[in-house]
């Protein structure tokens, strides 16, 4: 476990890095006022949320090709990090849309989607959580992760063929410079790769509790068996 | 609340988000450690009588 402590103090400190560069070290976007630091955040939770749910995809389909438990192990610990990162998305994206539009929703088709991948990925955790046994719904899951992923390109696709009002920082259209700071830049992609690594933790950390989950309950099936209990 | 609230809002929500899944995941692990305990003594009391 010592790898994993040093895995996790890197995460944390490269995230603690980020943020003092985000909130202390970055100029304040003209006319925009501090409320803009929440993009810092923002899209570094969008970037390892994609990251966790691509990996859960991957992994998904790794498990109906080859039915490999660490597969479906892996599947599942990515997918509920993509959750948690999804749900960083959306809040933080709500409260900095109720500073800057004076509503915490708006009905713009990239945050619809985003909402929608949350639902998707959600309906997949409380499905492992409460379907029943592993292996039995291990396939039916793999299938909801595989569909749920669709939604990402959605997003990127959506950004670009229909009108809406969420900004495009990364990518500015209409002429748009995106962030000219080069601080304001390292706060962004800095942030991304904290997060990343933030959640890569997560995911090992939460891939191996999994595991040792799956062998207790196994191991408890067998001593109950053993004993006659039904 | 000023915007200055609300972006100290966001950056709270990820922090204590983040704090309360690590925690989830220590408790959980607390709980296995304590099945395997209760498994470990199921299996030495059932030992000697097989």
């Amino acid at each position: 476990m010592r790898g994993m402590e040093w895995f996790g103090a890197l995460a944390s400190a490269a995230l603690v890095a980020v943020l003092y560069v985000a909130l202390l070290v970055a100029p304040e976007a003209v006319g925009e006022g501090a409320v803009q630091r929440i993009l810092y955040i923002h899209a570094p939770s969008a970037f390892a949320a994609y990251g966790c749910i691509f990996v859960a995809a991957g992994a998904s389909a790794v498990y109906l090709w080859k039915r490999s438990p660490a597969a479906d192990r892996l599947a599942a610990s990515a997918a509920e990090v993509g959750v948690l990162m999804c749900t960083f998305v959306l809040v933080t994206g709500s409260i900095w849309g109720r500073a800057r539009w004076n509503a915490w929703w708006t009905p713009d088709p990239r945050l619809t989607l985003m909402l929608i991948l949350w639902a998707i990925y959600v309906s997949y955790v409380l499905l492992r959580a409460f379907g029943g046994d592993d292996e039995e719904i291990a396939p039916y899951a793999a299938v909801v992760a595989i569909a749920g992923v669709l939604a990402i390109p959605a997003i990127r696709v959506s950004s670009r063929l229909m009108r809406g009002i969420h900004p495009s920082v990364i990518a500015p259209r209409d002429g748009g410079t995106g962030l000219a700071d080069p601080y304001m830049r390292l706060a962004l992609w800095g942030g991304a790769v904290a997060m990343l690594l933030v959640a890569a933790w997560l995911v090992t950390v939460r891939t191996r509790l999994e595991r040792v989950e799956r062998e207790v309950r196994a191991v408890r099936r067998a001593a109950d068996a053993a004993e006659g209990v039904v | 609340m000023s915007h200055l609230g609300y972006m100290f809002a966001g950056y709270t929500v990820v922090i204590i988000g983040l704090l309360l899944y690590v925690r989830r995941m220590v408790s959980r692990l607390r709980e296995v450690d304590e099945e395997l305990h209760e498994l470990r003594r199921r299996l030495g009391e059932a030992g000697p009588h097989r």
